[in-house]
């Protein structure tokens, strides 16, 4: 992380429409150059949250501060400084690229000069300068998120918010976005804070995540902590492989001291450790000495896979928010 | 005491400061500005509404050669917008038809076509006030509306001089011009009109529809609908009361004129036709003893002033509502 100063704070932060409440008591804080992942289903109130982030939604209660500004009184020089680039971005389609990117300078008062500037770096840099001249009705999804990400690196903002950027690309355009805006905010200093629901994609950039499930924020932390964070008090469970795969195996781990439960799930054995019990220092010898081999072995429940699992498929998460 | 000079130009200086700070409106205007002119859509109804007019236009100059020939000399110059002729009706009849056309054609998609290209919220996350992107787009509607309209009156004037050889007084240019003000002001009206419906529905074609349905109903149906409601309540046969028909006429006309088309047309046939002298029922009384003539230009525009600053305030005030609706809209509704 470049700094420790936070960038982007909300506090208590609520938006209801009508009785749905769509975003609850937010609490956040963004440092200054890292890349923080807003990560949640659909319809977690992600998008909700950035609008208001970016004053074009009043918030019901609670206050969103970017810079020190409130986004709600001060939303010029906020827009000033954070360059968006919305969920599904749009482009007028009968001009070309760089009409479209003009017209982003024009608004954002950069001199013609420095706009025309700006905007060859800016292509060149998403890797569309060949196409700068075709109209954007011809531009492909792929092509159209990246000269999204070019009208926001055209108003050279301290912060950049990215509302699902990689969705509808295909893995190879998503790599090369991911890499881009790693390189924005590594190279550049930018702070980014990336929403999402793919967060398989996102977490590799991501310096920490914020889970968020139902407009509430579940987990905040870098994505290592995160598993410990949300799993903090459970019984461990551990997925193995080992050979020879048979149903001694079976016998034999749940034989092993401080082992609940055991059993087949696909090619994997599941080993539910009792309560406060970690038994994977001695699994490797235990299972050698009974002349078994040990082919993988996976606490599970402390990557983002897990977390994904219990919270996004709605695995019972509501018991998980009740503690 | 402060002098009202200097609040004004505090507040001048004021508001060029936000101006400059956001910049936005002129950004905006700009872009719209361009997108209006080189459309297919603005070519289309610019060669419909011209290609009509002129062609009144010119059937009008063939016939009115009858009248002037026989001596009537008066306004030949005018008389070219208001003589129809065969199966043509004259040049006003066709821009009170067609001009609301124009004004729907440019503000139907204004704000749904931004939101079904998805670039509303992009536009809306740039340093720019909210209200710059309504302003712009109207101010850009209404530039190239009153650029049309202007155009039109003053290639019609000009075809006019070359093929009747009479130059225009003095009054008849005063005449004309109001003529082209209060066009354009009727033609904005329908501009703010498809602008609401532009934030009011979300498909294109929804809010176009709606638009034409609004003006079909104010150009053909309110005044049917007027004198259903007149004879309804003050029946007015062969045998009734004086009194009953001069009420029954009465409230006709009030009724017709809550519709802005009949405004406009009241007011152009005044301008246009110095002869009008009065636009309410005229009793025998009242002609007695009368001298026919002409009014001149103060004259007529006093008789038409209630119509000007109706027409107006209908304008302002449907722009006010899309504005409203336009700030108060979420970004994200749907």
């Amino acid at each position: 992380m470049a700094g420790q100063e936070a960038v982007i704070v909300t506090r208590n932060l609520t938006k209801q429409y009508g009785s749905i409440t769509a975003v609850q008591d937010l609490n956040l804080e963004i440092q200054a150059g890292e890349v923080f992942g807003l990560l949640g289903p659909n319809g977690a109130g992600k998008t909700t949250t950035i609008l208001m982030l970016l004053g074009l939604t009043e918030p019901t209660g609670g206050q969103a501060l970017v810079h020190g500004l409130d986004a709600t009184r001060h939303p010029l020089e906020v827009k000033r400084i954070v360059g968006y680039l919305p969920d599904n971005v749009g482009f007028y389609d009968d001009l070309t690229a760089r009409e479209n990117l003009l017209y982003t300078a024009s608004l954002n008062q950069i001199p013609a000069s420095l706009a025309r500037q700006r905007l060859e770096a800016a292509l060149a840099e998403v890797g569309l300068a060949d196409a700068a001249d075709r109209r954007v009705r011809e531009f492909s999804r792929g092509m159209r998120q990246r000269l999204g990400i070019a009208d926001v690196i055209l108003k050279d903002p301290t912060i950049i918010i990215l509302d699902e950027p990689t969705l509808g690309i295909d893995p190879q355009g998503v790599q090369e976005l991911l890499d881009l805006i790693l390189r924005l905010a590594r190279e550049r200093g930018k702070t980014i804070l990336i929403s999402s629901h793919l967060l398989h994609q996102v977490q590799q950039i991501c310096d920490r995540v914020g889970i968020f499930v139902g407009g509430r924020l579940i987990a905040v932390g870098p994505v290592a902590l995160l598993g410990q964070q949300v799993m903090a008090g459970k019984p461990l469970e551990i997925e193995l492989q080992a050979e020879p795969d048979n149903d001694d195996l079976l016998a034999v781990l749940e034989a092993l001291p401080g082992v609940a439960t055991v059993e087949r799930r696909g090619a994997f054995m599941r080993v539910g450790c009792a309560a406060g019990v970690d038994v994977r220092r001695e699994l490797a010898p235990y299972l050698a000495g009974k002349g078994f081999t040990l082919l993988y072995l996976r606490a599970r429940g402390y990557d983002l896979d897990d977390i994904y699992r219990q919270y996004f498929q709605g695995e019972g998460y509501h018991g998980a928010l009740a503690g | 005491m402060v002098r009202w000079q200097d609040e004004v130009k505090d507040w001048l200086a004021w508001w060029r400061q936000q101006e400059r700070f956001s910049g936005g409106l002129k950004a905006v205007f700009q872009k719209e500005l361009a997108d209006n002119l080189g459309s297919t859509r603005f070519t289309i109804l610019f060669l419909l509404v011209a290609v009509a007019g002129i062609g009144s236009f010119y059937v009008a100059a063939q016939n009115i050669r009858q009248p002037v020939g026989q001596g009537d000399t008066q306004f030949v110059f005018l008389r070219l917008f208001t003589t129809g002729g065969g199966s043509l009706p004259p040049f006003i009849t066709f821009i009170s038809f067609l001009g609301p056309l124009l004004g729907l054609a440019l503000g139907f998609d204004a704000i749904n076509g931004e939101h079904n290209k998805r670039t509303l919220s992009r536009l809306l996350a740039q340093p720019i006030y909210r209200d710059d992107v309504i302003n712009g787009k109207f101010l850009a509607g209404f530039t190239v509306l009153s650029l049309v309209i202007l155009a039109l009156g003053f290639l019609v004037a000009g075809l006019g001089l070359l093929l009747l050889g009479v130059p225009p007084t003095g009054e008849e240019l005063g005449r004309l011009l109001v003529y082209l003000l209060v066009t354009i002001i009727y033609v904005a009206f329908w501009l703010s009109v498809s602008l609401l419906f532009s934030l009011l529905f979300r498909q294109n074609a929804t809010s176009a529809l709606a638009g034409i349905a609004v003006w079909l109903f104010c150009a053909l149906f309110a005044g049917m609908l007027a004198g259903l409601i007149a004879d309804g309540l003050f029946p007015a046969g062969q045998d009734s009361p004086p009194q009953q028909i001069l009420h029954n006429a009465t409230l006709k006309q009030g009724l017709g004129r809550l519709s802005p088309t009949t405004l406009y047309d009241e007011a152009t046939i005044t301008l246009l036709n110095p002869g009008v002298r009065t636009l309410g029922p005229v009793l025998v009384q009242q002609l007695e003893g009368a001298i026919p003539g002409s009014l001149p230009l103060g004259q007529s525009l006093l008789l038409i002033w209630p119509h000007l600053v109706g027409l107006l305030a209908a304008t302002l005030l449907i722009f006010a509502l899309a504005y409203y609706f336009f700030m108060r809209q979420e970004i994200r509704a749907g």
